[in-house]
């Protein structure tokens, strides 16, 4: 591992077992916490598979942060009022923090930082696909609050309670600054559907065009979801993907009402019986296809990913240079 | 050069005045005035704090989870260490 070295004096490095006779005891501690709903500690001891998995999601999850600034990003210049651009600067610079509080979790997992920003980069580790789909009007800022945060938010509250300390933590902070983006979303959406016909019409159309692709931020249905069972087993996910579709759709479907939009579903019904409402079928081949590396802007979020990192390398070399010299004389030591 | 040359923080909030520093958690920072600055950016941006301290990681020394049990044992068979462990008559007050 890049960063074994320096990790060594850092009291979050993980925790090294030493040797198969001790395991056993190790692996019988760690079940018996996570059985018992104790949180996992960084330098506790943890099956290799938890850890690995862990990494995974958390950095997908920091990444989808980073790059998820760039939809958006893309309307600061653009917005209509001095409110809604000081709101929208807010919103971003909440998404780069909650990449750096992630980031930070995943490190405590032993993953450096370059290590994990290299993958992304190189394409090793993914983000989540709904950011490769592009941000056409203004309205498109509404609908990403609402419905894109919304499914985040869905799906995050129960990683509030995840076994594995750190990144519960980052989730409780994360959760809290999200209801805000949530809910400027829907105000923005709300203000676009009481205006002008043309207004309701952009409203309408980018609901249209963000309803599919949020549910399926959700992940590939019980059946196919490749994960699922190991994680809910270890703690780390708390309900399936199917489950957390089903609560979003309900939730999101008075909320539509309310904001005089429809959702794109012929299908779409409550069902008494059930005490849910019914949904049509996802297209997953668009979901794959995207996954995959397809989707309409797959090559330029991570392309200007790229390109950020390389254009503030300079910024990192002048400040570390800064901070060597200052170190030498001692003359930042108060 | 990457962030990794940068080292790790460790990052205590004060949320109000009467209450201590709280770990709030860690960021990378070339040295430590930017690992202040950072730390307000990225942790107080919605006046969660007054006053925040940071920490090289490096800096702490921890406690071994593996020496959990017999590091924190001698505290276990002392109640006598515990107000509810004294027996006091019915009635007498202030006490």
């Amino acid at each position: 591992m890049a960063t074994a070295a320096a990790q060594k004096t850092d009291h979050t490095a993980p925790y090294d077992g030493d040797g198969t006779a001790a395991t056993a005891g190790y692996e019988r501690a760690f079940d018996a916490a996570v059985a018992a709903d104790e949180r996992i500690e960084p330098r506790d001891w943890m099956p290799d598979a938890y850890r690995a998995t862990l990494v995974r999601q958390i950095a997908q999850h920091a990444h989808s942060e980073i790059i998820g600034m760039q939809p958006e990003a893309n309307w600061i210049t653009r917005a209509p009022s001095l409110r809604r651009k000081a709101i929208l600067m807010a919103k971003v610079q909440d998404e780069a923090g909650h990449g750096l509080y992630l980031y930070s979790a995943a490190e405590t997992l032993g993953t450096g930082r370059d290590e994990l920003l290299d993958k992304l980069h190189s394409g090793r580790q993914k983000y989540s696909s709904i950011f490769n789909y592009p941000t056409l009007t203004w309205a498109d800022v509404g609908a990403i609050g609402w419905l894109v945060d919304g499914a985040a938010i869905t799906n995050q509250v129960p990683l509030c309670r995840c076994s594995y300390g750190p990144y519960a933590r980052a989730m409780v902070r994360i959760c809290k600054e999200e209801s805000f983006h949530q809910r400027q979303g829907y105000e923005l959406l709300l203000a676009l559907s009481r205006g002008t016909p043309e207004q309701h019409a952009m409203a309408q159309d980018a609901v249209d065009r963000w309803w599919w692709p949020s549910l399926m931020m959700f992940g590939p249905p019980d059946d196919e979801s490749q994960h699922s069972a190991q994680s809910m087993a270890w703690k780390i996910k708390r309900h399936s993907n199917d489950e957390l579709r089903q609560r979003f759709v309900d939730i999101c479907v008075p909320q539509a009402e309310s904001l005089g939009l429809t959702l794109p579903d012929p299908d779409l019904k409550w069902n008494e019986e059930q005490g849910h409402y019914d949904f049509g079928a996802i297209d997953w081949t668009e979901f794959w296809e995207v996954l995959k590396g397809n989707g309409p802007c797959n090559e330029q979020r991570i392309t200007q990913r790229r390109r950020a990192h390389e254009e503030g390398a300079w910024v990192r070399e002048a400040a570390a240079a800064y901070a060597a010299k200052h170190s030498e004389t001692g003359a930042t030591r108060a | 050069m990457t962030n990794t040359d940068w080292p790790l923080w460790e990052v205590f909030v004060r949320s109000r005045r009467g209450l201590s520093h709280t770990h709030a958690g860690s960021l990378h920072a070339p040295d430590a005035e930017f690992a202040l600055r950072n730390a307000r950016d990225l942790y107080t941006r919605r006046g969660e704090g007054v006053s925040i301290w940071v920490v090289p990681s490096s800096a702490i020394t921890a406690s071994s989870p593996d020496e959990k049990d017999p590091f924190f044992e001698p505290a276990a068979d002392k109640p006598y260490r515990h107000p509810t462990f004294y027996e006091i008559p019915e009635g007498v007050k202030h006490l």
